[in-house]
C-alpha cells in the first residue's frame, strides 16, 4: 500500500467515524422525551404556545426528522452552534471553549510525563527481561490497571490534603484569579500536583506495558542479532536499531489511548473539582443538561478522532514501509 | 613453511539450559580448522548444531547458551578468553556472518547504505566520506547499483537483500565469513546467483568462508574441506574430495547415497531428510554412538561406547577423520 | 462429537496441570473465587441488612462511626454498616460485570467466528465497525448513552441499562482476537479436508473451530469481565448506578458526595476501592496467565545479558 493510499484510508475512516458520532448524537437528541424545542431555548423558560410554534418553525422542528432536520442540525453544529445549556443558560459552545484550556493543560502535563517515564521504564523492563526492574514494572502496571482512576484520585486527595496541606479543589486559589500568571505559578502548581500525579500514574502503567511488549518484539528480530554481530554494544544496538522500531507502534497506540485519556480526565476532574471539560461533563450528567452533554461529547469525540488521524500521519512519516512502493 | 590455520576450533562443547533445569548438549567436542582463503562446509541434518557452532565462535549465544569447554583460536588468540569488550572489536572486523534466513536481518527503518556504512564507522576504519565511497564500491561489488543505497530493505527483492547482506558482511574486509544457509529462503535461480557471487568474491578478496548448508551439491561445488556433523558431534571431517570419494562414516555414506548425482547443477536442491528415522533429541541422547539407532551397520559396542574421531589413512598431507567403531576394528585388523 | 470432546477434556486436564504450577494464576483465581463466594453467601456474612441504620442506646443513628465491634468497617453518613454494604455490593458489581462480560463475549465470539470463517463482506464489515468503535472515546459515549436511556421511560433498572451498554460496546477486541485465531485454524488441514468431503459450515464450526478457540474465549472473557467491573464502578461513581442497590462504585459515589474525604472517614471510601481492586486484579492475573499459557510469547531476546556464556571449568591438573 502506498503512503497516499494509507493516508487516504485513514482519512476516510476518520470521516466515517465523525459521521457515526454525529448520527449517534443526533439520534440521542431526538429520542429524548419531551419537546425538542425545549432543548433549543432552555427548559425553564415560560413561553406562549404561539411563540413555541414560531420557534418550531424557525428551527425547522416541524419538518421531517430525516433528511431536513438532520442536515439542518449538522449545519448548525458545523457552525459551532451547539444549542443553549439548560443549566447555565449560555451557548454550549461558549461554555465548552471556556473550559477547554484547563483540560488540555491537565491532560497534556499528565500525558507528557507518563509517555516519557512509561517509554523509558518500559524500554528498561523489556531490555532487562525477567530481572527485578521488569517484575517491578509489570507488577506496577497490573496494579495501576486494576485500580479505578477515581478511587486513586480520592486517596491522593485525602492523603495530600491531610498530610501535605495541598488544596482539594479548583485550579487556583480564589484570591488569585485575574492576577498575572507569573505570580500565581506556585499556587497553580500546588493545585495541579495531585491531579497530574494521579493521571501520570495511571497512564504510566499502560505506556510501560505497551513499550515493554513492543521492545520485546523488536529484540526478537534478526536485525538486532545482526547489529550485535557487527560489534555493537548493547547500548548502541538499543539506541540505533531497537528504539526507533519499537517506537513506531507506540505512536499509534498513544493515539488510540487518547480515548482512555479523556475518561481519565472526566474522573479526575470530578474528584479534584478541577474546572475543565471533564468536570463540566459530569455536571451536565448530574443536572441532566442534555445540550451541554451532547456538545461536550461531540467535542471530545471529534478531538480524539482528529488526534488519531494526526498520529496516523506521523506514523506514515516515521515508517519508511508506508511509502510508495 | 606450513600455513597456520586462521580459525582453529578445539573440543568446543556448548549446552543449552532448557525449561525445568534440563540441559541439552548441543555441541560436544567439536574440532576443526579453517585455513586462510579456503572454504569449509558444515553439513548435517537440521538440529545437528551447525548454527550453534557459528554462534559459539562469534560468542552470540542466547542467554540460555553456555560454552562449557574448548578453545576457539583465531589467528592464535583464544577468543573464549577475551572480555566481551575485546570480543566486540573482533566481530565484523575480522569475522562477519550472514545469518540463516537472513530475509529479516536488515533493519526495516534504516537505509541499506546507512546500515553498511554503520559497520565501517563503528570500527573506525575510515572517515565518513571515505566510508560513503566504500559503501558504493561494496554495493557494486555485489551487483547492486550505487544509487540504491538510499532504499529501504522492503524496497529490495529477496535476492537483492541477500546481496546487500553480503556487501555488509564484507564492509570491514574480514578474513573470515560465516554464511549460515545463505540461500535457503531464496528461489532456485537466485540461489545459484548468490552462491556464484560468494565464489567470485572469495576469489577476488581471498577471504575464508565457513559455509553451512543442507545441500551436498553446494558443498561439492564450493568447499575445500567438509565437516559432517551429527547430533552435536563431528562424524567425519576432511578434505571435500576425500569425504566425497571415500566416505568412511556410515552417516556420510547414507547422506551421499541419498544424493546420487554430484555432478548435477546446484540449482536442483535435494534435502538430507531421506535417511529413515530422526536425529536424537539432545536431552535424551542414546548411549554410545549417537547415530546407532539409525545406523544400518550398528554393532553391540555402538550402543555402549561412543567412538572417537580418528585419523584415516590418507596419502600426502590431506587429512581425513571419522568417528565410527567400524573404522576402529579395521585398524586393529590391519595392524 | 465424542472424539472432540474427549480431546477437549484432555486438553482441559493438561491445562489444569500446567495452571496449578502458576502462582500468579492461582492467586488470581483465589481473589475471584472469594469475591464470588462472598456475593453468594452475603446474608451469612453480614451482621446487618445493607440498609439498616445502626443506632446507639439513645436511638440515634451511629453516623460516620469508625470501625468498632458493632460495625467492623464503621458506618456511613446515615449510620449504615459499611461491611454489610460492601458484601451486598459485591452482588451488584459482580452481577453487572459478569453479565456485561458475557454479552460482550458472546457478541465478540459470534462476530469473530463469522468474520474469520466466512471472510469476505462480513469480515470487512466487522473490521470497519471495530475500527470506528475503537476511536470513539468510550466513557463519554457510554455516559451519553446511559444518560439518555435512563431518561427514556424504559421501566428497567438502571443496572440493566449498564449491563447492556457495557456489553454492547466492549465486544470489539474479543471479535478481533477470535477472528485472527479462527483464520489460522481455518488454514489447518483437517478443516480443509472436512470441507472437501462436504461437511457443513455449522458442523465444521462446532466440531473443529469451537473446541479449539474455547480456551481463548474463556481467557478473554475473564479479562473482559474485569474491564466491565471497572467501567461499572466508574459509571456508578459518576452517579449512573442504582441508588437502591449500591454497587462498590455507587458506594464510592455516596462517600464522595457525603464528604467522607473531608470528614476523614477513611473506612467509608477505602473498602469499596479495595474490593474493586481485589476482583479486577484477580481477573487480570487469571486472564493474563491463561492467555500466556495459550499463546506462549516469543522467547528470543537478542540483548538478554549472558554473562556466563563462557562457563569453562578449569580441569584438574591444569
Ligand atoms: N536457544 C536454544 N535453546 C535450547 N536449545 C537450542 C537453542 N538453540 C538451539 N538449540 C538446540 O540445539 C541444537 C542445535 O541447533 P542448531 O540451530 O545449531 O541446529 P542447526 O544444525 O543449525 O539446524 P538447522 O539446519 O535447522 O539450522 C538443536 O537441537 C536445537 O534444538
Ligand atoms: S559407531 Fe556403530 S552405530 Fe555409530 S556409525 Fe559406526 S557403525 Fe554405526
Ligand atoms: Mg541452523
Amino acid at each position: 500500500m502506498s503512503r497516499r493510499d494509507f493516508l487516504l484510508r485513514k482519512f476516510l475512516l476518520s470521516l466515517v467515524t465523525i459521521f457515526v458520532v454525529i448520527v449517534i448524537n443526533f439520534m440521542l437528541f431526538r429520542v429524548l422525551p419531551g419537546d425538542p424545542v425545549r432543548s433549543v431555548i432552555g427548559r425553564n423558560v415560560r413561553i406562549s404556545a404561539e411563540t413555541q410554534q414560531a420557534l418550531r418553525e424557525q428551527f425547522g422542528l416541524d419538518k421531517p426528522i430525516f433528511p431536513d432536520q438532520f442536515i439542518d442540525t449538522i449545519g448548525q453544529w458545523a457552525q459551532g452552534n451547539l444549542g443553549i445549556s439548560w443549566s447555565l443558560r449560555r451557548p454550549v459552545s461558549e461554555v465548552l471553549m471556556s473550559k477547554l484550556g484547563n483540560t488540555v493543560l491537565l491532560i497534556g502535563l499528565g500525558q507528557v510525563l507518563a509517555i516519557f517515564l512509561g517509554v523509558t521504564l518500559g524500554l528498561l523492563a523489556g531490555w532487562k527481561r525477567k530481572t527485578a526492574i521488569d517484575v517491578g514494572a509489570l507488577t506496577f502496571s497490573l496494579v495501576a490497571w486494576a485500580i479505578p482512576t477515581f478511587w486513586l484520585g480520592i486517596i491522593f486527595l485525602a492523603a495530600g490534603s491531610a498530610w501535605f496541606g495541598l488544596p482539594t479543589a479548583g485550579i487556583m486559589s480564589p484570591e488569585n484569579t485575574g492576577k498575572p500568571l507569573m505570580t500565581i505559578l506556585p499556587d497553580l502548581a500546588r493545585h495541579l500536583f495531585l491531579p497530574t500525579l494521579t493521571l501520570t500514574i495511571l497512564y504510566l502503567g499502560e505506556y510501560m506495558l505497551i513499550m515493554r511488549s513492543s521492545i520485546l518484539e523488536v529484540l526478537s528480530e534478526d536485525y538486532i542479532l545482526t547489529a550485535k554481530a557487527k560489534g555493537m554494544s548493547d547500548w548502541q544496538v538499543l539506541w540505533r536499531h531497537a528504539l526507533r522500531n519499537a517506537m513506531l507502534p507506540i505512536v499509534t497506540l498513544i493515539a488510540l489511548n487518547l480515548g482512555f485519556t479523556v475518561s481519565g480526565a472526566i474522573y479526575i476532574e470530578t474528584v479534584f473539582s478541577y474546572d475543565g471539560l471533564g468536570k463540566l461533563f459530569q455536571t451536565a450528567l448530574v443536572k441532566q443538561d442534555y445540550p451541554l452533554l451532547q456538545g461536550a461529547f461531540l467535542l471530545l469525540a471529534v478531538s480524539v478522532i482528529i488526534a488519531n488521524m494526526a498520529a496516523d500521519i506521523l506514523y506514515a512519516v516515521l515508517d519508511p514501509r508506508v511509502k510508495e512502493s | 613453511m606450513t600455513v597456520q590455520p586462521l580459525l582453529s576450533v578445539r573440543h568446543l562443547t556448548t549446552e543449552f539450559q532448557l525449561a525445568g533445569k534440563q540441559i541439552a548438549r548441543a555441541l560436544e567436542d567439536v574440532s576443526f580448522d579453517v585455513m586462510p582463503g579456503k572454504t569449509i562446509g558444515l553439513v548435517g541434518e537440521s538440529g545437528c548444531g551447525k548454527t550453534t557452532t557459528l554462534m559459539s565462535i562469534m560468542r552470540l549465544l542466547p542467554a540460555s547458551g553456555r560454552i562449557t569447554s574448548g578453545n576457539v583460536y583465531f589467528n592464535g588468540i583464544d577468543l573464549l578468553t577475551l572480555s566481551e569488550h575485546e570480543m566486540r572489536a573482533h566481530r565484523w572486523k575480522e569475522m562477519s556472518i550472514i545469518f540463516q534466513g537472513a530475509m529479516n536481518a536488515l533493519n526495516p527503518v534504516m537505509k541499506i547504505g546507512d546500515q553498511i556504512r554503520e559497520a565501517i564507522l563503528l570500527h573506525n576504519l575510515m572517515p565518513r566520506n571515505a566510508a560513503e565511497q566504500r559503501v558504493g564500491e561494496l554495493l557494486e561489488l555485489v551487483g547492486i547499483p550505487r544509487l540504491r543505497r538510499d532504499l529501504y530493505p522492503h524496497q529490495y527483492s529477496g535476492g537483492m537483500r541477500q546481496r546487500a547482506m553480503i556487501a555488509m558482511a564484507l564492509a570491514c574486509s574480514p578474513d573470515l565469513l560465516f554464511a549460515d544457509e545463505p540461500t535457503t529462503a531464496l528461489d532456485v535461480m537466485i540461489q545459484a546467483q548468490v552462491l556464484e557471487l560468494l565464489k567470485e568474491i572469495q576469489k577476488k578478496l581471498g577471504l575464508a568462508i565457513v559455509l553451512v548448508t543442507h545441500d551436498l551439491g553446494v558443498v561439492a561445488e564450493m568447499c575445500d574441506d567438509v565437516v559432517v556433523m551429527y547430533g552435536g558431534k563431528v562424524a567425519e571431517y576432511g578434505s571435500a574430495e576425500l569425504v566425497y570419494n571415500q566416505p568412511q562414516h556410515p552417516y556420510t555414506q547414507r547422506l551421499l547415497e541419498a544424493f546420487p548425482d554430484l555432478s548435477r547443477s546446484i540449482d536442483s536442491s535435494t534435502d538430507l531428510a531421506t535417511i529413515p528415522g530422526t536425529p536424537p533429541r539432545l536431552n535424551a541422547l542414546p548411549p554410545g554412538c549417537r547415530f546407532s539407532p539409525r545406523c544400518h551397520k550398528s554393532m553391540e559396542i555402538c550402543t555402549q561406547i561412543a567412538p572417537d574421531l580418528i585419523a584415516q589413512n590418507t596419502a600426502g598431507n590431506a587429512q581425513h577423520l571419522a568417528a565410527c567403531h567400524l573404522l576402529n576394528k579395521l585398524e586393529i585388523k590391519n595392524s | 462429537m465424542n472424539e472432540n470432546w474427549a480431546l477437549f477434556k484432555r486438553n482441559l486436564f493438561e491445562f489444569w496441570k500446567a495452571f496449578r504450577r502458576n502462582k500468579l494464576g492461582l492467586l488470581g483465581g483465589f481473589l475471584v473465587l472469594t469475591a464470588i463466594l462472598a456475593a453468594t453467601f452475603a446474608p451469612l456474612l453480614t451482621p446487618y441488612a445493607p440498609t439498616e441504620v445502626i443506632r446507639d442506646v439513645n436511638g440515634r443513628g451511629l453516623t460516620f462511626a469508625p470501625p468498632s465491634v458493632h460495625a467492623p468497617l464503621g458506618t456511613d453518613d446515615a449510620g449504615r454498616d459499611i461491611w454489610s454494604q460492601l458484601i451486598y455490593g459485591a452482588r451488584v458489581s459482580l452481577a453487572v460485570g459478569f453479565l456485561a462480560g458475557f454479552i460482550a463475549m458472546f457478541i465478540g465470539s459470534l462476530f469473530g467466528i463469522l468474520a474469520g470463517y466466512f471472510g469476505g463482506r462480513i469480515d470487512n464489515l466487522l473490521m470497519r465497525v471495530t475500527d470506528v468503535l475503537l476511536v470513539i472515546p468510550d466513557l463519554p459515549l457510554m455516559l451519553v448513552l446511559v444518560a439518555t436511556l435512563r431518561q427514556m421511560d424504559l421501566h428497567v433498572s438502571p443496572l440493566v441499562v449498564l449491563v447492556f451498554v457495557i456489553g454492547l460496546l466492549y465486544w470489539t477486541s474479543t471479535a478481533r482476537l477470535i477472528r485472527s485465531q479462527v483464520l489460522t485454524i481455518k488454514e489447518r488441514q483437517y478443516v480443509a479436508r472436512s470441507r472437501a468431503i462436504g461437511a457443513g459450515h455449522v458442523h465444521i464450526i462446532r466440531k473443529h473451530i469451537l473446541p479449539q478457540i474455547m480456551p481463548l474465549i474463556v481467557a478473554n472473557t475473564v479479562l473482559i469481565i474485569s474491564t466491565a467491573i471497572l467501567i461499572e464502578s466508574g459509571l456508578a461513581f459518576l452517579g449512573l448506578g442504582d441508588p437502591t442497590q449500591p454497587s462498590w462504585g455507587a458506594m464510592l459515589n455516596f462517600a464522595f458526595d457525603r464528604s467522607a474525604v473531608t470528614n476523614g472517614a477513611w473506612w467509608f471510601y477505602l473498602p469499596p476501592g479495595f474490593a474493586i481492586v481485589w476482583v479486577t486484579l484477580g481477573c487480570v492475573l487469571l486472564g493474563n496467565v491463561l492467555e500466556d499459557m495459550l499463546n506462549p510469547r516469543l522467547t528470543a531476546h537478542h540483548l538478554e545479558s549472558n554473562q556466563n556464556m563462557i562457563a569453562i571449568q578449569k580441569r584438574e591438573g591444569e
